[in-house]
């Protein structure tokens, strides 16, 4: 091969090389979420009751611990699992349970989902439970209107208003 | 040396098929420069190009939640000098390098270069894509556009599938409360972190090899830098509009140099891309333990006749040589060694080794530092026996490698070939032998230029035969009796044409002039 015909090739490949990086650093696009639907986000982060009441020590239980451990109250540690249901329009889109964090499960219970979701007018139907009996006893109910990509978390913050639509 | 067969693996059409693709790049670029034989070097020259760029734009990079896309907007806008180029080019030399690295993953698979003395630099190299794609991945997240905020979302999502986490990662990063400037400070620091975690392992994968190649020659490094900045000016980068974390655009232009991981989560879930990645690096790992690729027996030195020049030392393209205090009583300060664990069995060491010279007169040739597979006296032995049949016009003695275009082809009544381990393997001195045996001219065939399966040896193998590298071709040899060439393993064609045009040339020069005879021989092997 001549020393022209040799830079040719070169450019040539050196162009294909870069053509390469050019065309895949950008494309195919991709498509994030399902054209026509919206992405529910539910994420929770949320300590459960404790599973059983603390008992309140006798004094004559408090004689027999040594002076600094006497506390008023015994608790036990473990705290429920947290429960999360979730309903589209009167039907089930989600029943998660989350188990208390923790080797003594005595943490928080931390869960998250993402869920794909047509776009429109929904009923949206959230319920949590976070007691050992599951007595779904905080509900939201409302009326959203999603759009094409539209991106809606449910969350639990008990300081902001309990089951949050954001 | 029958023996020796067994322990060289055949090449697979794999290798084949991609040495032919070589060949195809050998004809643009030509063997020195073929870019698929600095892979690794150039996997360097991207990073530090990559680190070029990113230090530049980062002068300009506001590191906080609030002022993240409006700095990256304004290097766009051209507020900062060359800024979108400079962005571009980071972006683009840090695609090329993980193009590069999987070219030379794929590559040295194909030349089964992942066992026996391969098998740390194996090892560590399957261990880089990890901090390569983690370093690409961060960098996304920094103009806190769009597509950052999915990639970010994606990321978060994956690692969540570890127990451990349980989806409190992502709940960081949807909540517009939590997105704030500590958390552009722990993105800074990954970015610039994981670089440097990446730089170690790629210091820490050519620890094994010497000298390493960490810059590729010029004309390539300038020729990748072109057609990088090209393609920056041509197709500038895109900034997506700012994150938002109440929407999802419905197309993403996707890196999928780096990004391909998140679409392949969304097409099965983050415990099933957990066990795709955990099953490739795995199997990836563990291939060097369940090679079947014999290992050839490691050079061995012979302190009667190792004079400790440290030329093995020198030469020795993985370390596997190094000069130590004598422990015999000799009066030379250092003796060879060699760790058989880092020794290929190439033979590069023998052929730099001066007590190799076939001109000493013992009755047997023991050198300082010999391949067992392939003794250098049997070399000898072979050489004299063969050369004796040599007849006609233009008597030609072949040295080739074992691992290049095959030589035993090319035998006729006026050819002989003598395969080595290397084309390094041979000492300069035998070429003059033979000459001296009744050969008209010696053609040396070793890989294709830089393409040695040793690594280096066709650059001292060159070097030693022009006389500028020891132990050198005397100056009295005949250079026009003497040929070089470089051919592969489907380079058979070639190198049978350069064979004959080599004959040609010899039957226009006078017959034997080359050839006085052999010195004689003594009964006793005597060196110093």
């Amino acid at each position: 091969m001549n020393a022209g015909l040799r830079l040719v090739s070169q450019a040539a490949l050196y162009a294909a090389f870069a053509a390469f990086i050019g065309y895949f650093s950008t494309s195919p696009a991709f498509e994030p979420i399902a054209p026509g639907h919206a992405l529910l986000r539910i994420s929770l982060n949320h300590a459960g009751q404790r599973k059983s009441a603390c008992h309140v020590r006798t004094p004559e239980e408090l004689a027999k611990l040594a002076p600094n451990m006497r506390a008023a109250e015994d608790c036990p540690r473990e705290r429920a699992p947290v429960r999360v249901k979730v309903e589209l329009d009167g039907a089930a889109i989600a029943d998660i349970v989350a188990v208390p964090s923790g080797f003594s499960r005595d943490g928080a219970s931390v869960a998250y989902r993402r869920l794909a979701v047509p776009t429109g007018v929904h009923r949206l139907r959230v319920a949590l439970a976070d007691d050992a009996a599951g007595t779904f006893d905080r509900v939201r109910e409302e009326t959203v209107t999603l759009e094409a990509g539209r991106v809606l978390v449910v969350d639990f913050e008990p300081g902001k208003g309990s089951i949050l639509l954001r | 040396m029958a023996a020796l067969a067994t322990l060289l693996p055949a090449p697979g059409p794999a290798g084949l098929a991609l040495e032919r693709l070589e060949g195809l790049f050998d004809r643009a670029f030509g063997q020195r420069l073929n870019p698929w034989r600095h892979l690794g070097a150039l996997a360097f020259f991207c990073f530090w190009l990559c680190a070029a760029t990113g230090i530049w734009i980062y002068v300009a990079f506001d590191t906080s939640a609030t002022g993240a896309w409006a700095s990256v907007a304004a290097l766009d806008r051209g507020d900062f000098p060359l800024g979108a180029f400079a962005r571009a080019l980071h972006r683009y030399s840090a695609d090329a390098m993980v193009v590069v690295v999987v070219a030379h993953l794929v590559r040295e698979l194909a030349r089964r270069h992942h066992a026996t003395f391969r098998r740390y630099a194996w090892v560590t190299g399957v261990l880089l894509p990890l901090p390569l794609l983690a370093a690409g991945i961060g960098g996304y997240w920094l103009p806190w556009d769009q597509l950052a905020l999915w990639s970010l979302t994606a990321t978060t999502e994956w690692l969540d599938a570890i127990p451990l986490f349980d989806g409190a990662l992502t709940r960081n990063v949807i909540d517009a409360g939590q997105v704030n400037d500590r958390l552009f400070s722990l993105f800074i620091f990954l970015h610039i972190g994981i670089p440097l975690a990446l730089l170690a392992t790629m210091w820490a994968h050519i620890q094994r090899v010497s000298p390493a190649r960490t810059q590729p020659p010029r004309a390539l490094a300038a020729g990748t830098l072109a057609a990088l900045a090209a393609l920056s000016l041509a197709a500038p980068l895109e900034l997506l509009p700012p994150a938002d974390l109440s929407s999802l655009p419905e197309r993403l232009p996707v890196d999928w140099f780096y990004l391909f991981a998140h679409p392949a989560m969304a097409a099965m879930s983050p415990e099933g891309l957990w066990a795709v990645v955990l099953a490739a690096f795995a199997v990836l790992a563990a291939m060097p333990f369940a090679s079947r690729i014999a290992r050839a027996p490691a050079a061995r030195v012979s302190l009667a006749n190792c004079n400790g020049c440290a030329r093995c030392f020198a030469d020795c393209p993985f370390g596997a040589v190094t000069m130590v205090p004598r422990s015999d009583d000799r009066p030379h300060p250092r003796e060879a060694r060699v760790d058989s664990a880092l020794c290929a069995g190439c033979g590069i060491c023998t052929g730099a080794c001066p007590s190799s010279t076939p001109f000493r007169r013992g009755e047997s040739l023991v050198t300082g530092i010999d391949m067992p597979s392939l003794p250098i006296g049997e070399a000898r032995e072979a050489l004299e026996r063969r050369a004796r049949t040599l007849e006609g016009e233009a008597r030609i003695v072949v040295f080739g490698c074992r691992w290049a275009a095959d030589t035993a082809s090319l035998e006729r009544p006026d050819t002989v070939a003598i395969a080595l381990l290397c084309a390094a393997m041979t000492p300069p001195s035998f070429i003059e032998y033979a000459l001296r045996a009744g050969a008209d001219g010696v053609l040396v065939a070793g890989c294709r230029e830089g393409d040695c399966e040793f690594r280096v040896g066709s650059e001292p193998a060159a070097a030693r035969l022009a006389g500028v590298r020891a132990p050198a071709l005397r100056p009295s040899v005949p250079r026009e009796r003497i040929r070089l060439a470089f051919a592969g393993r489907t380079d058979g064609a070639r190198l049978r044409a350069e064979l004959e045009d080599f004959r040609r040339h010899l039957r226009r020069l006078q017959p034997g002039a080359a050839s006085p005879g052999l010195p004689p021989r003594r009964q006793e092997p005597r060196h110093g």
